[in-house]
């Protein structure tokens, strides 16, 4: 614990040998092609498949109507949001292959299977669709307007839901007695996940023993196989295996079931073969979950002295053309309760409404709906202070919750256990040498650049959840996890965890804890994860919960090993069992130095000739399901600087110095990492990531010759600092680091790109900043 | 990608004559933007003629204050030749600053030429130096060469075999990159030859052109000062999500400043 330990997966990612779903091959494997709407609103007339079965090699040809013949589930939403009236929301089918009608560009029409991945392809290309193309709306406020084409009939307006959260009147009141008001109108740009590595499935199913198998890159497999056994296959979970081999990367994008998943093992079935299918990268654009996409209008109220004293929040949510599986949640629980950041708000009032469009679905995606309230509030924040004429540290030092109002209840539902935000803020502006800012500015303008900088400050919830309160806003799962830790007859442990390692390190950081807690060697534990036939359950690895749920579940099931071992030890010490500490690897008689080596008690336990076996039975396997009982509240501070050239409106980042509280430290190393790809990712949103859609719903940004990720070379080395308080309610003291870099840094960019256009008299500038959005907000402002 | 036949021809002539043979035949360099539009099935040749088998292609020479490159020079070798950058550092530069690493190491100036991408980087190069391109049957001057958008005056069975660039007393070239492809959202190269000052915008338009008020005023006083108040009309401009037609005249602008303070 608290060691830099290089990662034990690493070798064979570096090498080469990884296993990854694409990389399983099975006997007699065939492969699967998808037909793709190329509309984003259209009626299919007719699918032809005579020319495509004729081709050679083809096995099949599948369309929406096999698909209802074989009575398949729609894809399911795992989460129930109410509308303000306490009506559902809508919730219309999703099946897994269009029927009837498509809805976005990239939605799959038709499934062919042949004995090359080349002939699948091949054959696709002959599948003669006619399509009665239909008016699209792919913007929120095309599909809100009056008389908009609708997605889903049954959606009126192309309304999903009309959600709000806090105290309107308590919010109303403190805007009557507010000294200043501060308003913006900000949007959240679309994002395309971009994971590594491309989706892939490979369903097999196995006839004579009616035993079903899907690899798949998922977060999380059992999940996958619930929903699949549960609502769109049909199978009973017991005659399904999911396998979550390595996974190059998810960032949310793979948590969702996706058709694909269901329709490779039903193809199985159909063509008596394995079946295979791997995205390639347009398709990834045009069938991945998309993230967040918000339209957001706010206000906040202050006293004259800058005390914030309430915010209203409205926000427009494009949820695409159907509902992914965890979407609702996103714009609501995962952000409309995050609107307090680490400020005293006395009151808040949220309202969100989720809009279809004829887009790719939107899901979660790093951070999912917490960057997105961050983002509002430190936008807000630093234009409150511009407008009162106070520092924009010292605003925020004079709202932060103060360590002693900890545990510290939000006006949105949320109780903080812990944090410690004047600390993170101090050791950021030390970092960034915040102090003698004003001196680089001005050697930046004499070589004609326009030098800023910005801060944010933010608070995250994550480690989730407790099932109950998650139960009681509307999701249809819990959010509990599992952890078995078996110990074998020689003393070597392998952890089973229903979280899933796809990038985060696990191998090493779990395998850390139970060095920390049984005193084995590293060499001697192993991690296993992505396998519901070997992992007893889990509900899979996103929004941060990791290391704080699944690590707890570990460690709840090592406390059991102990207790075991200290039974078997008092036996074979005769002593008293509460007689017996386990300590530094022994198990030991108090007082005394009569001790067993962890090792002995493990042979004891498998060669049981001189046992308790009255009393306690032989093998030491243990298993604990731990539901946290809140969430975690990871905080911090991430300033930036940029210098922008203000002839093309190029921003460069030239310095960021972050500061995170993220709790206990396993691996510091690892937590740096993840703050640096966050980091990566959150700058990306701010200056270079956009999906972009036209007014008819065609997809512009479909390849990387125009969706732009941030590159090595566009990023300054970062400055990460930590400064724990550890989390009260769970044992490791763990809160979470994989979202954070993703969450406090778009708005610190932003506001360090006002910073140095705010001597031209420019104010608002929206995600992400380009060259062409700068130069003219440049040009507007001179003019 | 569909299937082809494949040859690796020995000689120039042989490879026209394979071209020649099949209607569908396209030659291959390096391969980097046509093996791209291939995997999308977006060209579907019958044939790809390798030219990688014809040595004499890839020589790079200095004769007198000319420099010669073999049709089959990568990137990177113009890049990293010792000669260019004595003789015509500029080029060099340009070189540098295409694609990335791998394309550089594949890519071809041939390639790039025949390909006449209206964002390629080296069309500005060929049109302000006022280069020769040489093919197996004819010499074309740079000006004569670029048609239109993905056009040339080459015949379909017709090979570059090497390009001709003077030597310039001043040349640079700035190019203000695509955010995501790094192709030229706006490139412009300035030049002063013996046969004058050329300016040469790429990236800006369907194919890369000249700007006659910009090389009176540099031929009077080569600086940058001299280019203020000359402005390009966005009306013939690109315009797409990266930049608009508005914003890419106002570049050509900036970037030809630059050019010009660096040359």
């Amino acid at each position: 614990m608290g060691a830099s330990v290089r990662r034990k997966e690493d070798k064979r990612f570096l090498v080469g040998k990884g296993q990854y779903t694409d990389d399983i091959t099975l006997p007699n494997q065939s492969y699967a092609a998808f037909v793709r709407s190329h509309h984003a609103h259209a009626r299919i007339v007719s699918i032809g498949k005579a020319a495509a079965l004729a081709a050679p090699g083809v096995l099949a040809v599948l369309t929406g109507e096999d698909v209802a013949a074989d009575q398949l589930g729609p894809l399911p939403c795992g989460w129930l949001v109410k509308s303000k009236d306490g009506s559902n929301m809508v919730e219309p089918p999703h099946p897994a292959l269009a029927q009837g009608k498509v809805r976005h560009v990239g939605d799959p029409v038709a499934m062919v299977i042949a004995g090359t991945k080349a002939q699948a392809k091949e054959a696709a290309a002959l599948v003669e669709v006619e399509y009665d193309p239909l008016p699209a709306v792919a913007q929120i406020a095309d599909a809100i307007a009056p008389g908009a084409p609708l997605v889903h009939d049954e959606a009126k307006g192309n309304v999903c839901y009309d959600w709000h959260l806090g105290d309107a009147a308590a919010t109303d009141a403190q805007f009557a007695k507010a000294a200043k008001v501060v308003s913006i109108e900000i949007t959240n740009n679309r994002l395309v996940p971009n994971a590594m590595e491309p989706r892939s499935a490979n369903g097999y199913y196995d006839s004579v023993n009616d035993q079903y198998t899907l690899y798949t890159t998922s977060q999380n497999p059992h999940v996958i196989r619930l929903l699949m056994g549960a609502f769109t296959l049909h199978v009973p979970d017991h005659k399904l295996r999911v396998i979550a081999p390595d996974v190059g990367g998810g960032f949310g994008s793979k948590i969702y079931h996706y058709a694909e998943e269901l329709l490779t093992v039903w193809a199985s079935r159909r063509v008596g073969r394995p079946v295979k299918w791997t995205a390639d990268r347009n398709e990834a654009f045009m069938s991945d979950a998309h993230g967040r996409d918000h339209v957001t209008a706010a206000e906040l109220a202050l006293a004259a002295n800058g005390k914030f004293l309430g915010l209203r929040v409205h926000t427009l949510a494009n949820m695409g053309g159907y509902l992914s599986t965890f979407a609702p949640a996103i714009p609501t629980y995962l952000y409309g309760t995050l609107l307090s950041g680490p400020y005293v708000i006395p009151a808040i009032y949220c309202e969100v409404k989720a809009i279809f469009t004829h887009t790719v679905p939107i899901d979660a995606y790093r951070g999912a709906g917490r960057p997105e309230a961050a983002y509002v509030l430190e936008r807000l924040v630093d234009k409150a202070a511009r407008e009162l004429g106070i520092d924009r540290v010292e605003i925020r030092r004079q709202n932060f919750i103060r360590p002693d109002q900890f545990p510290y209840q939000t006006p949105v539902a949320l109780q903080y256990d812990t944090g410690d935000y004047h600390s993170t803020l101090e050791l950021a502006l030390k970092a960034i040498d915040y102090a003698g800012f004003e001196k680089r500015r001005a050697e930046a303008k004499a070589r004609g650049k326009l030098r800023g900088i910005g801060v944010s400050t933010y608070i995250e919830a994550c480690g989730i959840a407790p099932s109950a309160v998650v139960g009681s806003l509307g999701a249809r799962a819990g959010l509990y996890e599992v952890g078995t830790v078996r110990v074998h007859p020689t003393g070597g442990v392998t952890v089973f965890t229903g979280t899933h390692s796809h990038g985060q390190g696990h191998e090493t950081t779990f395998a850390q804890l139970v060095v920390e807690k049984l005193g084995v060697p590293l060499d001697q534990v192993e991690v296993v994860h992505g396998d519901t036939g070997r992992i007893p359950f889990g509900m899979g690895t996103y929004g941060s919960r990791s290391a704080a749920v699944g690590g707890t579940a570990i460690v709840k099931a090592i406390d059991k090993v102990i207790d075991k071992g200290k039974k078997i030890a008092a036996h074979l010490l005769e002593a008293n069992v509460a007689d017996v500490e386990f300590k530094d690897g022994k198990f030991q008689v108090v007082g005394t130095d009569r001790a067993k080596a962890f090792g002995e008690i493990a042979f004891a336990a498998y060669v049981p000739h001189n046992y308790p076996i009255e009393t306690v039975e032989p093998g030491l396997e243990e298993t604990a399901f731990y539901d946290p009982k809140n969430f975690t509240f990871p905080g911090g501070s991430h300033i930036v600087e940029v210098e922008v050239d203000p002839d093309t409106g190029v921003v460069q980042v030239v310095d960021v110095a972050i500061a995170d509280d993220v709790g206990t430290i396993i691996n510091p190393m690892i937590v740096d990492g993840q703050a640096h790809g966050g980091l990566a990712q959150g700058i990306g949103q701010a200056l270079y990531e956009e999906c972009l859609y036209d007014k008819d719903g065609q997809l512009l940004t479909a390849s990387y010759m125009n969706y732009c990720m941030p590159r090595a070379a566009d990023l300054p080395m970062f400055k990460v600092g930590n400064h724990a308080t550890p989390c009260t309610h769970n044992p490791i003291g763990v809160k979470g680091v994989g979202e954070v870099g993703a969450i406090g840094v778009p708005p610190a960019v932003i506001n360090a790109v006002l910073d140095a256009l705010a001597p031209l008299g420019v104010t608002h500038i929206d995600m992400p900043a380009t060259p062409e959005k700068v130069w003219r907000a440049i040009q507007t402002a001179r003019h | 990608m569909k299937n082809f036949a494949f040859h690796r021809p020995k000689s120039v002539a042989d490879a026209v004559a394979l071209l020649r043979a099949n209607d569908g035949a396209k030659a291959l360099a390096g391969g980097q933007s046509l093996l791209p539009v291939m995997k999308l099935d977006m060209a579907q040749p019958s044939d790809l003629v390798s030219l990688a088998g014809i040595a004499e292609l890839r020589d790079i020479r200095i004769d007198g204050d000319r420099v010669i490159l073999g049709a089959l020079a990568t990137h990177d070798d113009v890049n990293r030749s010792a000669d260019i950058a004595r003789v015509l550092p500029a080029l060099a530069q340009l070189a540098g600053g295409i694609g990335d690493a791998q394309v550089r190491n594949r890519g071809t100036i041939g390639g790039s030429l025949a390909h006449a991408d209206p964002a390629a980087d080296y069309p500005a190069a060929a049109v302000a130096l006022g280069a020769t391109i040489a093919t197996d049957r004819r010499r074309i001057s740079a000006d004569d060469f670029f048609t239109g958008l993905f056009s040339t005056a080459l015949e379909r069975d017709e090979l570059v075999t090497a390009v001709h660039f003077p030597a310039a007393a001043k040349c640079s070239y700035a190019k203000f990159a695509h955010r995501a492809s790094k192709y030229a959202v706006v490139g412009v190269m300035v030049a002063k030859t013996a046969a004058g000052v050329r300016v040469a915008v790429t990236g800006a338009g369907p194919k890369v052109f000249r700007v006659p008020g910009m090389e009176a005023a540099l031929a009077a006083r080569f600086s940058p000062a001299a280019l203020d108040g000359i402005a390009v009309s966005p009306a013939d401009l690109n315009g797409d999500s990266e930049a608009s037609a508005e914003f890419r005249a106002h570049l050509i602008g900036v970037m030809a400043k630059r050019a010009v303070a660096s040359a």
